[in-house]
């Protein structure tokens, strides 16, 4: 098997390693635990090489090259953190920043962002645009392509990682780069006027985006993610069985994520990713309701078991058992469609179960 | 489902969603699969954008998936079983079936053989309305493809030949050795999270939990064992859902225990199913939002969503896979499980409270004597109850799914699942062929309603829109129902995008606003069954298929006509 994949070794800061042809530098350094800095690398996308951060020499090459996109070839020598190329990080970062806003605190992924961990690591703590002899940048409010997504340009850093994983994870391609320069942003592609839009509203984009540039415009109010649960389960529409995390505070869900693995393979859709709206909805129903004088009415959970137990034995000695019938549900658990039948059959003694499997 | 089980002895997808971008060939037919099962529906764009696999679509509505299709073919509504005997009748001429794995795998091909000599592909042309010759290419693509994968939803099964219209795909899959291997088999896409868990937990009115037969008296007297119960379980198959209407509205059927359904809506022919509710002696519903049918009910019980309990659910491809609790359900709401144990109990009590005060000629001595075990802790202590019993998940338990799900079935602590069923050996032995016919719908359109109406999702939301649309941005991008029809026909009836238009069946009438798009065919209406403000379901047809039962919701036959703004 090893032959098959032709290894060979090369040198990454002096250490031997190990690699397997058609790895990049970045993959190969990663499988050895050498930390190289990367913002728009993504693993479930092809590498985008647009932010310039993983960048390394080469000996025999005359400029640094990205290591995300640089395949490993056998015999190479490789720096990763010399002083010339740290410098030259520094000064991209502080590029980004002369966009990305610095007031991390009113960010909701304080804490859990790649960029404020690159801003500790490289020690960039101001970048003032005046001070580059910069004009302030100013951005067209132009609708993002979902009403559900708000895209903010100021945080965005143009990585491009949203537009790929359009193309990529969704098979769509609905946004790209738009304009130039520093004021450059992302915004949706106009295929022609009768249909303004080819996105389907899955949120790839948002999940991909290393800034939180892209939010959900509907989030009931402001995360704190260090606050957040998140729950791991299954998820409520489709057949599917994407597997996602309930992102939970306060006892209210306030987001949905891809959990990494199950059939999904980190993926949603626009259903699983802005559907739960409902679960902490006020129209939720919250006490047992008994019809009396024609309208429902709160009552207590023992009037209420009291109540249909009545009903249902009544009806059982005058009519039999096959004149009561059970619906079931396939939105509920095994478990639940387990113990439902077994009430209908073992308690009431009919077969008359069923469920909406046929719509 | 009923098609499948007889074809090869098991009702479920045969193989797993992953191996869908790793085939050769993808069969999609009644599946609007990118907006139904949107990530399924990325895996095949991925398999013939990036991987090569050729696609083939057989829809009468131009779905989204059409874009990517190879080969698309539309076929006139409810006319299936007759274009998948073409292909059957064009592979067995051109001698492109796969001879071994007919002769040493399935039986009746004879019969078949036989059976399928008319349907040659001018006779199907007549029929389905697809020329000749491409029946002939896409029997030819199917047939030379290495892997060919079926994919299927209730475009195929919601007619009143569905189960005849499964039974033809399976010979379909059958004759060309499309079964038992990787990248093959024929595939059902269950359309709600545990349709396929409910079937699996014989939700059923026939089987008891792992398909089995409710008529095997060993099978019986295992669960009633296994329930300890004093009861004699019924051997008498009950009603199914639409019979159950039925009988209500005779005014047979007394009590109806609603779990986490919306009949109302959902259910073909919903004008008659709101009368047969309101003629109810008694409604319970459990559900987590006072829908259109808890409107209806005596008593209204408070449920748990799914964010709030643990349990499990199996998806379309027989994963069993975990739910978790995330937060406590709103207000005094209990999670279903715990209704169910508390009901049943209460039902117990009032039984054997009976019991003792009655004298002994009203009641047979030996009726319920225990109800059996209802004191539940908690889901796992359930399925550890259900795992046994039900054989197919005889070795699953939460241990063993805390990471991620296993497929059934896995009949051993060891068993690792069953990614792809009918390997070596059907279930039910060797696979049956079943010679079926073309049988049309129970309704076409004639001149008073000459209009095919069919029914169906789209991708914001999800079947009658309780929760979808109380998901606040889902319902901002689509607020409310678009009757497509096609501009052509839009243009000769005078009628634009965004007009009222009222549609009309024999069964009932409603309004609402027009989309004008091709991807309905000319003469052809589609609805959706999300928006309780214009009912589609008050139009569709009750007519069942006779073994599935399922009602005949993909055709029925309306009238359109424009309405003048403020006239309804």
């Amino acid at each position: 098997m090893k032959q098959e994949l032709h290894t060979f070794t090369l040198t990454i800061n002096g250490q031997t390693v190990d690699a397997a042809k058609g790895r990049t530098l970045l993959t190969v350094a990663r499988e050895n635990n050498i930390h190289i800095p990367t913002l728009c690398y993504h693993e479930k996308l092809r590498p985008l090489g647009s932010c310039r951060l993983c960048i390394v020499e080469v000996e025999g090459t005359p400029t640094p090259v990205s290591a995300c996109t640089t395949p490993a070839r056998p015999g190479m020598q490789v720096h990763t953190h010399t002083e010339f190329i740290e410098n030259l990080r520094r000064e991209t970062l502080k590029l980004i920043f002369l966009r990305h806003p610095l007031n991390c605190s009113a960010c909701e992924i304080n804490g859990y962002c790649q960029l404020q961990d690159l801003a500790h690591e490289y020690d960039i703590s101001h970048v003032d645009l005046h001070s580059c002899g910069m004009k302030d940048l100013h951005f067209n409010s132009e609708p993002y392509c979902t009403p559900l997504i708000t895209y903010h340009p100021r945080r965005c850093i143009l990585c491009g990682r949203c537009a790929q994983a359009c193309i990529e994870i969704t098979e769509v391609g609905a946004i790209n780069y738009k304009g130039r320069g520093a004021e450059a942003v992302i915004a949706p592609i106009k295929t022609s006027y009768t249909d303004p839009t080819k996105c389907v509203s899955c949120g790839e984009c948002m999940a991909a985006c290393p800034v939180h540039a892209l939010t959900e415009t509907m989030t009931p109010g402001k995360i704190k993610p260090w606050k957040t649960d998140r729950v791991r389960t299954t998820c409520t529409y489709c057949g599917c069985g994407c597997q996602i995390e309930l992102n939970v505070m306060d006892n209210s869900v306030i987001g949905v994520t891809p959990a990494d693995g199950g059939v999904n393979r980190g993926a949603l859709c626009g259903k699983g990713r802005f559907g739960y709206g409902f679960i902490n909805h006020t129209d939720r129903l919250t006490s047992p309701l008994i019809r009396t004088d024609g309208e429902l009415k709160e009552v207590s959970w023992d009037t209420a078991l009291d109540y249909i137990a009545d009903q249902l034995v009544h009806i059982l000695d005058t009519h039999g058992p096959d004149s009561i019938g059970g619906l079931s549900s396939a939105r509920c658990t095994n478990e639940e469609n387990y113990l439902f039948q077994k009430f209908m059959r073992s308690v009431i003694g009919t077969n008359n179960v069923d469920h909406c499997a046929r719509l | 489902m009923a098609g499948l089980a007889a074809a090869f002895g098991s009702g479920a997808m045969t193989n797993s969603i992953d191996e869908i971008e790793d085939t050769d060939l993808i069969l999609i037919t009644g599946s609007n699969t990118s907006e139904t099962h949107p990530i399924i529906g990325r895996m095949v764009k991925r398999a013939v954008e990036r991987k090569r696999a050729k696609l083939i679509v057989v829809d009468p509505r131009k779905v989204v998936m059409v874009n990517f299709a190879h080969v698309w073919l539309r076929q006139r509504p409810g006319t299936d079983a007759a274009w998948i005997n073409g292909l059957c009748h064009v592979i067995i001429k051109e001698n492109l079936w796969d001879h071994e794995f007919v002769a040493s795998r399935t039986e009746a091909f004879e019969d078949l053989r036989r059976h399928i000599q008319k349907y040659t592909p001018e006779y199907v042309e007549d029929i389905t309305g697809i020329a000749a010759d491409d029946i002939r290419k896409v029997a030819r693509l199917y047939a030379n493809a290495l892997r060919a994968m079926i994919l299927y939803t209730m475009g195929i099964t919601q007619h009143t030949s569905g189960t005849d219209n499964v039974k033809a795909l399976a010979n379909l899959a059958m004759l060309c050795g499309n079964i038992g291997k990787e990248g093959t088999g024929v595939n059902p896409l269950r359309g709600q999270n545990n349709v396929q868990g409910a079937c699996d937990m014989a939700a059923l009115p026939d089987v008891l939990p792992g398909h089995q037969p409710i008529t095997d008296e060993r099978v019986l007297s295992t669960f009633q064992q296994g329930w300890s119960t004093g009861v004699r379980l019924s051997n008498k198959p009950g009603k199914t859902m639409t019979e159950m209407m039925s009988a209500a509205f005779r005014g047979d059927l007394r009590a109806l225990y609603v779990m986490g359904e919306n009949p109302r809506l959902s259910d073909a022919n919903a004008g008659h199913v709101a009368k047969a509710l309101q003629n109810l002696d008694l409604l319970i519903v459990q559900d987590i939002f006072l829908t259109e049918t808890a409107r209806l009910a005596d008593v209204v019980l408070p449920a748990a969503s799914f964010a709030e309990k643990d349990g499990t659910f199996t998806n379309t491809d027989r994963r069993v896979q975990r739910v978790r609790k995330g937060l406590d359900p709103s207000g005094n709401a209990l999670a279903d499980w715990e209704i169910i144990c508390l009901l049943a109990r209460h039902v117990c009590e009032k039984i054997h409270h009976n019991n003792a005060a009655a004298t002994p000629t009203h009641h047979p001595p030996a009726m319920h004597i225990s109800c059996g075990y209802w004191n539940y802790t908690s889901p796992e202590e359930v399925f550890d109850e259900l795992a046994p019993l039900s054989h197919i998940y005889a070795g699953i338990s939460y241990e063993r799914i805390k990471k991620s799900g296993l497929q059934w079935p896995c009949t051993g602590r060891y068993h690792p699942g069953t990614p792809f069923m009918h390997k070596d050996v059907f279930k039910r032995g060797k696979g049956l062929f079943h010679p079926v016919d073309y049988i049309p719908p129970a309704e076409v359109p004639d001149e008073e309603y000459p209009f095919y109406l069919s029914t169906g999702r789209l991708r914001y939301h999800y079947h009658t829109g309780t929760m979808t649309r109380r998901s606040r941005g889902l319902d901002y991008i689509c607020p409310e129902e678009r009757i497509q029809i096609n501009p052509e026909d839009g243009r000769r009836l005078d009628i634009k995008d965004g007009d009222l238009i009222r549609v009309t069946s024999r069964r009932g009438s409603v309004t609402g606003r027009a989309l004008l798009t091709d991807r309905s065919a000319p003469g052809m209406v589609f609805m959706t069954f999300h928006f309780a403000e214009v009912p589609a379901n008050v139009l569709t047809n009750d007519a069942l298929d006779p073994v599935s039962k399922i009602p005949e919701f993909k055709v029925s036959a309306v009238a359109v006509e424009k309405v003048e703004e403020g006239a309804a």
